[in-house]
């Protein structure tokens, strides 16, 4: 019945399309792919001009052989996402069940902490950061790096975890009680598994926003501790060099391989927003 | 049953001191008299705020808000399209995997990719000379359409893909329904299609604006004199000028304004209560 119905909507549907709004979506798809597309050009170009002269492997060269800064830079960024990513994962994962479960009361505050670091500007999180960080005088480092991350991915991860959370069916919560489940047996055999890919989903977008995030960094980033997004903005400010088109082309591909993932990805971004 | 409230607690604590705490201390902050070197000096002042509106300063205020309202009515017409669109074809996955897709690259490479394509020795200047629409090289980059530009650029996925799911739940036999009752087809969008999906457009509202009216990035890589934003300028008070009270005052200016959008969009909407009353007058 239900099935029926979802077929006789997308019958409907067809009915209405135009050819207006499907040459704009077009016309928007090739606006949004067309930076891709120079940089994966200019990645194989000779020269370091915007022109394109001839084939050559001369950047990816570069970017193997001789950019030991940009690979520790890529570390660092690697090292903070995954740590960060992990520590967002765990409080939000935690966070999640606690209000998933907890379906008597809903708190206000918990809703207010985590929608607004996901709706202010990232200026205002960097500034308000590297002000508290001065006034308890930490130094700037990698650590204050992690911190930061931690704070501006962890309302992602709740908020992924938690859209999963209140579709959870507690009839088999209570189906494991009634069989003699412990409470923690029933939170580590039944309900972690079961939401184990919303999770999952919650992680690589923590990572994600971490390896992306530009302004936040900038803020309470110290000497000696330069993340790729840092480094790359370095590059485009003071003298620009194509290596950054062949690193760009390099994630893109390494990042295809997962982009199984990425389709999750898209449905939950489109599910939680 | 067991409260499980506790289990919020961790992140609660971790969200408290990272990030409202933070906020507090920019609150104080903006009250206080600036360090000769950066940082404050505690003695309660309003200077930050005298200062605040002071002409060159207003100027930028409303530069900003007329940019990131431009930037913000571009990207909602065309993410309302797109996701018209999108919805009704039959290779939706596609579109959505396409649109994601630019997500892949870091957004500054990406911004320098449309560098590369709009400088005056760039790719658009060249085809347009070679071309022969144009005789001499265009100066696309360094204003305020570049920022405009690069704004919707960013954003447009962002704004394309809550509309999209509203518009995907949407039944479009409503709309067949509303032309049978004798409405017009633009009186069928706007009176049955846009009040289901306001919801979506409300929220890529939301997050095309606030973005916009604090994007830094942007304005500092593809803007000119005609583009310096209230981003730039709050920077620019903590790292050059180190009038950290002023830059804590303009933090909140831009803290109460996303807050004020935030309030308006998501305020019950006047239909909602109108069908209330008639519920109750049953």
């Amino acid at each position: 019945m239900q099935k029926n119905l979802k077929n006789i909507k997308r019958v409907n549907r067809h009915k209405h399309e135009n050819v207006f709004s499907f040459t704009v979506l077009i016309i928007c798809v090739i606006f949004l792919l067309l930076p891709l597309f120079t940089i994966i050009l200019f990645s194989f170009n000779e020269s370091n001009q915007s022109v394109f002269t001839s084939f050559s492997l001369h950047w990816y060269k570069e970017l193997f052989f001789n950019s030991r800064n940009l690979f520790q830079a890529l570390a660092n960024s690697l090292f903070i996402a995954i740590t960060a990513g992990a520590a967002s994962t765990f409080l939000g994962t935690l966070a999640a069940i606690g209000t998933g479960l907890n379906k008597q009361s809903k708190s206000t505050f918990v809703n207010l902490i985590t929608f607004l670091p996901l709706v202010l500007p990232e200026v205002i999180v960097g500034i308000s950061l590297v002000m508290f960080f001065s006034k308890i005088s930490l130094s700037l480092n990698l650590f204050t790096i992690f911190l930061a991350h931690t704070t501006f991915c962890l309302p992602f991860v709740y908020l992924t975890v938690q859209s999963r959370m209140q579709g959870f069916d507690f009839t088999i919560t209570e189906a494991a009680r009634d069989l003699g489940a412990t409470e923690r047996q029933t939170l580590t055999k039944i309900i972690i598994p079961t939401i184990a890919p919303s999770i999952y989903s919650g992680f690589i977008l923590a990572i994600t926003m971490s390896l992306e995030d530009f302004i936040i960094t900038f803020f309470v980033s110290g000497p000696g501790s330069t993340t790729l997004p840092l480094y790359i903005f370095s590059l485009i400010r003071f003298g620009i060099t194509p290596v950054i088109n062949a690193l760009s082309f390099f994630i893109i591909l390494t990042l295809s391989l997962s982009v199984l993932t990425m389709k999750r990805f898209v449905k939950i971004l489109a599910s939680s927003r | 049953m067991k409260n499980y409230k506790h289990l919020t607690f961790p992140m609660s604590i971790f969200l408290s001191i990272f990030f409202l705490l933070p906020l507090i201390f920019v609150i104080f902050y903006s009250f206080m008299e600036k360090g000769l070197y950066g940082g404050v000096v505690n003695v309660f002042s309003f200077d930050a705020y005298k200062q605040i509106f002071q002409r060159s300063y207003q100027i930028i205020t409303l530069r900003t808000l007329l940019i990131a309202l431009e930037a913000t009515v571009i990207t909602v017409v065309l993410a309302l399209i797109c996701a018209y669109a999108i919805a009704q074809s039959h290779h939706q996955t596609l579109f959505l995997s396409l649109i994601v897709l630019p997500f892949l690259t870091n957004s500054l490479i990406r911004i320098f990719a449309w560098m590369s394509i709009l400088s005056t020795d760039g790719m658009l200047n060249n085809l347009l000379l070679k071309i022969g629409i144009i005789s001499n090289p265009l100066s696309l980059l360094y204003n305020r359409n570049a920022v405009i530009l690069i704004m919707v650029y960013m954003y447009l996925p962002y704004a394309i893909l809550p509309i999209f799911s509203a518009i995907d739940s949407f039944d479009f036999s409503l709309l067949e329904a509303s032309r049978d009752l004798g409405a017009t087809k633009f009186q069928g969008i706007r009176k049955v299609l846009f009040p289901s999906i306001k919801n979506g457009i409300n929220t890529s509202i939301l997050f095309t604006f606030i973005p916009a009216f604090g994007a830094y990035t942007i304005s500092l890589l593809v803007g000119g004199k005609d583009s310096y934003l209230l981003g730039n300028l709050i920077v620019d008070q903590i790292t050059k000028t180190r009038n950290w009270p002023l830059a804590a005052a303009f933090s909140l200016l831009l803290t109460l304004v996303s807050i004020v959008g935030i309030l308006y969009i998501y305020r019950r909407p006047s239909y909602a209560k109108k069908s209330k009353k008639y519920q109750k007058g049953k």
